[in-house]
């Protein structure tokens, strides 16, 4: 660690692996509901689960881009980060923000929650991933505003380089178009049309310029290729996110009363969309076979690699599968959806920060470069472990997606929706045995921190 | 990479293409505003439907449902129900007053939320109304 204000990344990636181990509970609970409708009924109905791990997921990979950020801007500005005491002052608000809310969703009925929380005044809740009551959301953006705020100064009153730059430019667009989360009108078509600024915006927008520069900065470090040659591939790889992307959204505009011009221009940009994915995958390898050093970090290496071949598979691929109109007329709004959501939130997004993490944390706890050999040794079982039990996450909910298409989409005697859902409970079976898988992955990634053994020299 | 390509021609792709696109993508939001009106049938817009989209919101009927396919995929797709309940408010209001408290054994349940009479009506309406928008034709059938 070269500036000692980094440090405060750490309590930022603790809260974050904290909130993912929540998040990955309730997935198992709700994958028990798909099979046992009754299961924890009426005490954690369905949709309050799903809350608290959609939830739970957006704000630890808040919590976990922001501390990458504090580790980061130090390094790339070469000073410390302008307000250390407003970096951990905001971390505890933004932690007790977010626990107060899982509380609330799980403590008394949602109708209570938005009621107490005074949603008539401002109506913002009760839209997927938007479930926040008004006065947390308001809470998300000091949030944000303060850390932009620090990381703005640090970047501003320092060395000036493209991975900052870029991170900055990807962070200022999420807080932009998270406001659009404040924009709840009575006419749902709007309502839709706009919620997409949110969330396609980010995860197909402003995130990958997140992602790009973290990736780009892991890179840099274990590698040592040139930044040069780095830093231009980062401007291709983001400037091809951005010029598929925002006409992209488009995508989703095929069926929500938007014109239909949409099923044109959103099937063509957004069949381009994995272009960029390809490229970081491109990207990444390239610069690990042009390799400078050999960085003891075997794991942080393994980390980049996998976000950048997940993300194509997640994203790419099986984004692409869905994405043209013909075939979206099918399968939008099916198991396919969440087959997709699922590898490109977790390839594209929890990689990368575990990726961070991998690299930051072994440094900040006061080793030389990396973690001992044993520790990585762990550290690569667990990657190995959730990455495969992921994939077969998404390969059981694609199986169940195409049958329930088949069941209850096509043919002259479509089944009803519940009727299908009994026909393809198997499917939702082994879903649920590689989600014990993926905990099962998740528990050996805690346990690499506590492994010792020799310290490896830098 | 191509030494022909160079850092600064990258960067101004980034930043040339992303106002260009973004700008053409608020034009074209602009587009789609000044014709949505005869897509959404905003006329049909009662405080009954308002009132039916906050009784909607507040006790996250998308956290199971889909409605024009987006939102959860445990329970029924709801842009098409009025249809697919014989065009019918009073068969959804029937539905949603008769869920049993404790649920259903072994089926997947939907909480009963002893909503009021007029809530009641108000998202039938609003179910309603939202199966009279122009979606292009989606969902493929009756089910969903
Ligand atoms: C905890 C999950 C859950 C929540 C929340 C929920 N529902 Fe449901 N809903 C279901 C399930 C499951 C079914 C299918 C029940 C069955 O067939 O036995 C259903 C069925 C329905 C149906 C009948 C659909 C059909 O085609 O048969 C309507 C109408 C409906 N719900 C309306 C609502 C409304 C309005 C709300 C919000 C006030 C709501 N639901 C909230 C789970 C939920
Ligand atoms: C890392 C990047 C991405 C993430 C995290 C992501 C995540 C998601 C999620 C969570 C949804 C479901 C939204 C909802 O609940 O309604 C979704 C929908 C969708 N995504 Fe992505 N996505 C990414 C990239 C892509 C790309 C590159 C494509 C196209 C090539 C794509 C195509 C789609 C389509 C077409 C839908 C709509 C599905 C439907 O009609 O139901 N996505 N995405
Ligand atoms: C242990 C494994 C997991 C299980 C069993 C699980 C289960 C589920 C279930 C049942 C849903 C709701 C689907 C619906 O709406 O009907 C869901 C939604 C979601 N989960 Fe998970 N999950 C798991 C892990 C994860 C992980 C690791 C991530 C992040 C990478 C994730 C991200 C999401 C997202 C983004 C959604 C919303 C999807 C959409 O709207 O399409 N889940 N999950
Ligand atoms: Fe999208």
């Amino acid at each position: 660690m070269q500036y000692q204000s980094q440090a405060v990344a750490k309590p930022y990636f603790i809260a974050a692996l904290g909130l993912f181990a929540g998040q990955i509970l309730f997935g198992l609970i709700m994958g028990l509901q798909y099979v046992m409708g009754d299961f924890l009924f009426p005490e954690i109905p369905f949709n309050v689960a799903r809350m608290v791990h959609t939830n739970l997921l957006i704000v630890w990979l808040l919590f976990g881009f922001m501390g990458a950020a504090y580790y980061m801007v130090p390094e790339e500005s070469e000073r410390e980060i302008h307000s250390p005491k407003l970096a951990l002052a905001l971390f505890w608000i933004f932690l007790i923000a977010g626990a107060l809310t899982i509380v609330g969703y799980l403590a008394v009925p949602y109708a209570t929650l938005a009621k107490i929380t005074g949603n008539d005044l401002l109506p913002t809740m009760g839209r997927e991933f938007l479930e926040q009551p008004t006065i947390t959301k308001i809470g998300i953006v000091i949030v944000v505003l303060g850390f932009l705020f620090n990381i703005t100064m640090t970047v501003l009153k320092g060395r000036k380089t493209v991975v900052s730059s870029v991170m900055l430019i990807g962070f200022w667009g999420l807080a932009i178009f998270f406001l659009f989360s404040f924009y709840n009108p009575e006419n749902l078509v709007l309502d839709k049309y706009f919620w997409w600024w949110v969330v396609h915006l980010w995860v197909e927008g402003v995130w990958e310029l997140i992602l790009g520069s973290i990736l780009a900065f892991v890179l840099i470090k274990v590698t040592g290729v040139d930044r040069e040659v780095i830093e231009k591939w980062l401007y291709i790889i983001i400037a091809m996110t951005l010029i598929t992307g925002i006409i992209g959204t488009g995508h989703h505009y095929y069926w929500i009363g938007a014109p239909e011009y949409w099923q044109v221009l959103g099937s063509i940009f957004s069949a381009l969309e994995p272009i960029p994915f390809f490229m970081m995958a491109v990207f990444a390898f390239n610069m690990v076979n042009q390799r400078r050093r050999e960085h003891p970090n075997k794991a942080a290496t393994l980390w980049a690699l996998g976000t950048a071949v997940m993300a194509f598979l997640g994203a790419g691929v099986w984004g692409f599968l869905h994405t043209l109109a013909p075939v979206n007329f099918y399968t939008h709004g099916s198991q396919i959806t969440a087959a997709h959501g699922h590898m490109a939130f977790y390839g594209a997004y929890v990689m990368i920060v575990l990726c961070i993490i991998s690299y930051s944390m072994p440094l900040m706890r006061g080793r030389a470069a990396a973690n001992p050999p044993k520790a990585q040794v762990v550290e690569m079982w667990a990657f190995w472990v959730m990455t495969i039990s992921m994939v077969f996450i998404t390969l059981f909910l694609t199986g169940a997606g195409i049958l329930q298409i088949w069941l209850q989409r096509m043919g002259d005697t479509p089944m009803s929706f519940m009727a299908g859902q009994d026909q393809i409970a198997l499917f939702y079976w082994l879903r649920e045995i590689a989600g014990v898988g993926f905990l099962i992955g998740l528990i050996t990634y805690f346990i690499s921190f506590f492994v010792g053994g020799e310290e490896q020299a830098s | 990479m191509s030494e022909m390509f160079t850092k600064s021609m990258a960067r101004n792709m980034f930043y040339g293409g992303s106002v260009f696109f973004f700008l053409l993508f608020l034009g074209l939001t602009f587009d789609t505003m000044s014709v949505l009106p005869e897509r959404d049938h905003r006329e049909n817009i009662t405080p009954e439907v308002a009132r039916g989209k906050m009784v909607w919101e507040v006790n996250n009927c998308v956290g199971c449902h889909s409605l024009m396919g987006e939102g959860a995929y445990f329970a029924p797709e709801l842009a098409n129900v009025y249809n697919r309940f014989g065009n019918s408010k009073d068969a959804i209001i029937g539905f949603i007053k008769s869920r049993p408290v404790d649920g259903i054994p072994g089926r997947r349940s939907m909480p009963q939320f002893n909503l009021s009479d007029d809530d009641l009506n108000a998202v039938a309406e609003f179910l309603k109304w939202t199966s009279e928008i122009d979606d292009a034709g989606w969902p493929p059938n009756i089910q969903g």
